[in-house]
């Protein structure tokens, strides 16, 4: 059972040492990979996926699942640019688009706690509830203009750690976005009672029940979360893109949860971090860069990334089987 | 009289059979009955109907795949990647980018198409079975990698073919019927007929309801997951197959794209447990025969194709809530404050 | 003992599920401070719905409940936690995932000023706590490094720790070895000093003479009495537990015993020697002939589920050699022991036995189904054949085969079980707490059955916690103790004392 405690550290250990073998990779193989900004554009390609991620691994935690976060994404996108269009400033978009998310993952957690409707039926429906509504908007994508959200798509503070080119980069406003998410995270699941609730219902949702845990608040509390970063996360992307797009992150899901896999979280619920799953999309940033520099099909960091959870989910099931095993021995020799 | 009424209301086929009828009612009224009519044209049949025949086909095979399933208590949503890899695959080797060396033999590519739709069937029953891997999660690596395996057989490029042969999957006739007909009559029969006369049936009830008692009982319940998937993977081979024949072609963005939803709907529709258990293969026909008429109705009646996927989604929430235990014992309770209150006013 | 020093009445507490199943009927129950209280009764006497009224997890249909004179009506666990009753369960309840420390504190855990989580103060109060229990753990480890009884422990230092004034403690000791239920005795000793009034249920009566002050009866959801443990003997205790069926049990019980004494043993059936699976079973040497009831008994844990497990294909032998009919096997899977004309009642008939939305027709089928194979159907025609014989041998309550199984009592929904493996013609039955959860009637026509099978000449392998059950029904008694066989009783020796010394025998080595 020792060993299952490792589970995390050993994901997590092998997903770091991974990205740096994949970064050294890189920088051998390639001109220009070695260098700061590589290293930063990671955060700024991918701060969306970040922050996702961070979502979904509180309903991961609690044994969950959501596959509704790519289409909350891309619904907030639409919204928001739909709405600007109109003339609608951004200072109340925003806030709209982020209650909107609070109320997707509020309908979709009640569904799931008080009706006992499996997750991934109610969010699958979520996911092509949202898909539909986007286009009923709006079939094209359609372009934002606003200020606020150019100031935020261009903003940037560069970083000089010396003359060479390769220790200069820069990083993007809505990255530090990124960085609050992942502090009030690791606050949350760590400092919080409500963060210690997820973890619990992980572990045992009926003992959580019988040790006086709020189960329904702290699992809907989780879809919750999960929505609302999605929807944040669909505002970082607007930042990133400048569009609002329907169509746009089919298939993110398994990318955000396979972030969380590779970062350490356990499907089966109750062990995960949100730092792993930062870390788990890092890799999957570092994939997508090596396969623009190799000029390949874009479909090809799919492909890897499906490749890379499979691999990370059948070690994780060798491990716990082994530590069954084990603690079996030692009761035995016991 | 009223006896066999009632009995034949308690089967599961009864209320989807009388929505479908409803449904074909509603559109004769509107259309004036031109809805119904069926014209001839060089001895073969058109009309509506046929085409909501013909263009369910594809959902009529997903729909008794998937109930297999979900009856499992699992699911399979890489259906439609599963059909744009064989779409793929059949493109690629009867247009002779793929094996050359087949020399674009249609039957061979048919064949080849197919073993892939097996081979990613097994490979998500074994992820499932074996590895236990949730369903939604084990199928839907295989949802998003799957599109990328078909992008790069056709090297990301949308594929144009020029085969009668080919062709024929979706457009031919026998006997003034489509072709798709037969398929799904030849696909569905096979396996009505051995789920009904095996005890394959009850296995997989059993399964879906308590696979740990069932594994007690002597089933050997991986096998039986490992072959519902496979099942599912190499039927969605042959809907990708109808689908790629309809557009001459195969689009790897697009192909099956988001069926998954419909199939599952279909099968919610037909009164399948998604929770597993009950199922009935049958309902799930007539319940994609429902989804087919609903979108062609939608579509008749002017509404945007957009609102359509939102409606279903909507239905499949409603269709969830009405089987689940829990919903029918809030509205129970509802319903028996509100006599209480009621009485109470007396 | 003037009503002022009560700490908590229950009164005419009533409670059905459905329209039929009357759980608790006009139940009456008091508790004072300073007191360790039994509540005993047989499976299904209506303890655990009592329980459940109490702490909220159930809501009762009449009747009050007063706490220090206040009326409650807790609704939830954590409303009767607030009030001051907790609980701990025969399983343990915690989250396995969380750190000893978290398990005792979690949704009460010191807080820093900001508000945040105090992890050092949690520790270190945790560390104390335990200390009190005579537990010097590494409260920041993972709970589930830590063995069941330790766990149980920490159940009970949890539940007492939230300010509690009634501690309910459900069957904790099932299992837990001798010296650790010494030391939970120790405990609810102190904490009964400390002016807790604990409510104690278990089927141990040892246990209930040495720990409690008295001792409350419920039988079949009905109020019995309650009485001081110290005028109450022990003769007299079984009675009133089992009420007016102890005399007709005990004309069975003969009646059994000359049947047992009628049948001659057969040949050998099975035999295991030195088999082993890791973590379950290590060095069990058994035999079981035809036409013998083979007794398997021990406590939760010792190994007697598990070598059923083990005969029947779900656990793998890692070691040793397992013969049947003289013949070695090696069952992979339960259909390979199906095959060898094995069958199996598991213990939770719920999770492992029944299938719920399946008829009863289907769920007696299934089993001679997966033995002829998937593609030599049991026609419905067959299968109702099977279902009506058996409705009637086994006198099955039910209007029809149609009936869906999850809509039987327990005591049927195990009779048709019992009709599932019959149907397969076995040579060895294993029955694995066959009688769990069922009413006393029913519990003594399941106990003919099998006696009567033995003697048509089938072997029985009968697993039970409750003793006195496999005194009535087996003629060997083989005792298990720590995943390994510690002894055996046979014919004129079987006592309950016998059995008990073995269980108990060769502590603290």
């Amino acid at each position: 059972m020792r060993e299952k405690l490792r589970i995390k550290n050993i994901s997590l250990t092998m997903t770091i040492v991974l990205f740096l073998i994949m970064f050294i990779f890189g920088s051998v193989r390639y001109d220009h990979f070695f260098s700061l900004s590589t290293f930063l554009n990671l955060f700024n390609d991918n701060a969306y996926l970040m922050i996702a991620g961070i979502g979904i691994t509180f309903v991961l935690i609690t044994g969950g699942i959501d596959i509704s976060i790519s289409s909350t994404i891309a619904f907030t996108g639409v919204f928001m640019a739909y709405s600007l269009q109109k003339g609608i400033p951004s200072y109340i978009v925003i806030p709209m688009a982020l209650i909107i998310g609070i109320i997707i993952g509020a309908v979709q957690g009640s569904l799931i706690h008080y009706f006992k409707l499996q997750p991934f039926i109610v969010t699958l429906a979520g996911q092509f509830l949202m898909r539909g509504l986007c286009v009923v908007i709006s079939e094209a994508s359609i372009p934002i203009t606003d200020e606020f959200f150019k100031f935020m798509a261009l903003g940037r503070i560069q970083i000089k750690l010396g003359e060479s080119k390769a220790l200069n980069g820069k990083i993007y406003y809505y990255v530090l976005i990124f960085v609050a998410v992942l502090v009030a995270g690791l606050y949350i699941l760590k400092k919080t009672p409500f963060g210690r609730a997820v973890y619990a219902i992980g572990g045992s949702e009926q003992s959580a029940e019988l040790m006086g845990l709020n189960v329904a608040r702290t699992k809907i509390g989780a879809y919750i979360i999960s929505s609302f970063c999605a929807s944040l996360a669909g505002v970082v992307f607007s930042f990133y893109t400048l569009a609002g797009y329907g169509l746009q992150n089919m298939g993110m899901e398994l990318d955000a949860i396979s972030s969380a896999v590779i970062g350490g979280t356990l499907l089966t619920g109750g062990v995960g971090s949100v730092f792993g799953t930062a870390v788990g999309a890092m890799i999957q940033g570092i994939i997508q860069t090596i396969v623009t520099y190799e000029n390949l099909n874009t479909w090809w960091t799919k492909v890897t990334i499906a490749g890379l959870l499979c691999f990370f989910i059948v070690v994780q099931r060798i491990i716990a089987v082994r530590a069954e095993s084990a603690k079996g021995k030692s009761l035995a020799a016991a | 009289m009223k006896n066999k009424i009632n009995k034949l209301s308690q089967k599961q086929a009864f209320w989807p059979v009388i929505i479908f009828l409803t449904i074909i009612l509603f559109n004769t009224i509107m259309t004036k009955g031109e809805f119904l009519s069926i014209s001839i044209v060089d001895g073969h049949f058109y009309g509506r109907i046929i085409d909501i025949f013909r263009n369910g086909g594809k959902l009529m095979i997903l729909a008794a795949g998937m109930t297999m399933v979900l009856a499992t208590g699992g699911t399979d949503i890489s259906v439609g990647s599963v059909m744009a890899i064989s779409g793929a695959i059949a493109c690629s080797i009867i247009n002779g980018n793929l094996l050359p060396g087949l020399g674009g033999n249609v039957a061979m590519a048919i064949i080849l198409a197919v073993c892939a739709g097996i081979i990613c069937g097994l490979w998500n029953g074994f992820l499932v079975a074996q590895i236990k891997i949730q369903p939604i999660v084990a199928t839907m690596i295989l949802l998003v990698a799957g599109r990328g395996i078909a992008q790069l057989i056709t090297s990301g490029k949308i594929i144009t073919i020029n085969s009668d042969a080919y062709y024929f999957i979706n457009g031919g006739y026998i006997f003034g019927l489509p072709f798709p007909l037969y398929i799904v009559l030849f696909l569905v029969g096979i396996l009505l007929l051995f789920v009904h006369r095996s005890a394959f049936g009850l296995f997989l009830e059993s399964i879906g309801c308590n696979s740990l008692a069932s594994k007690f009982a002597g089933i050997k319940v991986n096998r039986f997951l490992l072959a519902i998937y496979t099942i599912s993977g190499a039927f969605a081979s042959v809907a990708g197959l109808i689908e790629s024949a309809g557009i001459k072609g195969a689009d790897c963005n697009n192909a099956g794209l988001n069926i998954e939803l419909d199939a599952i709907l279909a099968v919610a529709i037909g009164g399948t447990n998604l929770m597993g258990g009950r199922f009935s293969i049958f309902s799930s026909v007539i319940g994609a025969l429902i989804v087919q008429s609903i979108t062609t109705t939608v579509l008749a009646l002017g509404v945007p194709a957009a609102y359509i996927r939102v409606l279903k989604a909507l239905l499949i929430i409603v269709i969830c809530l009405s089987q689940s235990g829990k919903f029918k014992l809030h509205i129970s309770k509802i319903a028996v404050s509100k006599k209480k209150e009621e009485a109470v006013a007396l | 003992m003037s009503s002022q020093t009560k700490l908590l009445t229950m009164e005419g507490i009533t409670k059905t599920f459905g329209k039929a199943v009357i759980a608790l009927h006009d139940v009456h129950f008091e508790l004072e401070a300073r007191e360790i209280h039994a509540l005993l009764g047989e499976n299904g006497a209506g303890k655990s719905t009592l329980i459940k009224v109490l702490t909220g997890v159930e809501e009762r249909d009449e009747g009050k409940i007063e706490l220090e004179g206040k009326k409650i009506h807790p609704r939830s666990t954590n409303e009767a936690q607030q009030l001051g009753i907790s609980t701990v369960y025969q399983e343990v309840n915690l989250c396995p995932n969380l750190s000893v420390a978290e398990n005792i504190y979690i949704g009460r855990a010191p807080r820093t000023k900001m508000g945040s989580i105090d992890w050092a103060t949690m520790s270190k109060e945790a560390t104390k706590l335990l200390e009190k229990f005579d537990l010097k753990l590494d409260v920041n480890k993972r709970l589930d490094n830590y063995s069941v009884a330790i766990q149980q422990m920490v159940a009970i230092a949890r539940a007492s720790d939230i300010q509690a004034k009634v501690l309910i403690l459900d069957e904790p000791t099932s299992s837990l070895s001798k010296v650790e239920v010494d030391k939970l005795f120790a405990i609810m000793k102190r904490l009964r000093e400390e002016g807790m009034g604990i409510i104690f249920v278990t089927h141990f009566l040892d246990q209930v003479y040495e720990v409690t002050d008295r001792i409350t009866i419920l039988r079949s959801g009905g109020y019995v009495g309650t009485y001081n443990t110290a005028d109450l003997p022990r003769m007299e205790l079984v009675s009133k537990m089992i009420g007016k069926d102890y005399q007709a049990l005990n004309e069975s019980l003969k009646e059994g015993q000359a049947e047992k004494e009628g049948t001659k043993t057969g040949d050998e059936l099975i035999s295991m020697k030195n088999v082993s699976h890791q973590g379950s079973i290590s060095g069990m040497d058994l035999t079981i002939s035809r036409g013998e009831v083979l007794g398997l008994s021990g406590l939760l844990g010792s190994g007697r589920s598990e070598t059923a497990r083990v005969l029947f294909g779900i656990d793998q032998v890692n070691e040793g050699e397992l013969t049947i009919n003289g013949e070695k096997v090696h069952l992979k899977h339960p259909l390979d022991a199906i095959r060898k004309d094995l069958a199996f009642c598991p213990e939770n008939r719920k999770t492992e036995g029944i299938i719920g939305d399946l008829s009863i027709r289907d769920n007696m089928a299934l089993a001679l189904q997966a033995k002829k194979g998937l593609f030599k159907k049991i026609s419905k025609k067959e299968a109702q054949k099977i279902a009506d014989e058996y409705i009637k041998k086994l006198e099955i309550k039910t209007p029809n085969a149609d009936q869906l199984i999850k809509n039987l009592s327990g005591g049927n929904q195990q009779k048709v079980i019992l009709a599932r493996w019959l149907a397969t013609n076995p040579q060895l039955l294993m029955l694995d707490e066959p009688t769990r959860g069922i009413d006393i009637g029913t519990k003594a026509e399941i106990q003919k059955i099998v006696i009567d099978l033995a003697a048509q000449g089938m072997a029985v392998l009968f697993i039970s916690s409750e003793l006195d059950e496999e005194l009535r029904c087996c003629r060997r008694i083989v005792v298990l103790k720590d995943m390994e066989k510690a002894g055996e009783v046979v014919g004129d020796n079987i006592s309950e004392g016998a059995v008990m010394q073995i269980m108990a025998g060769g502590e603290g080595k």
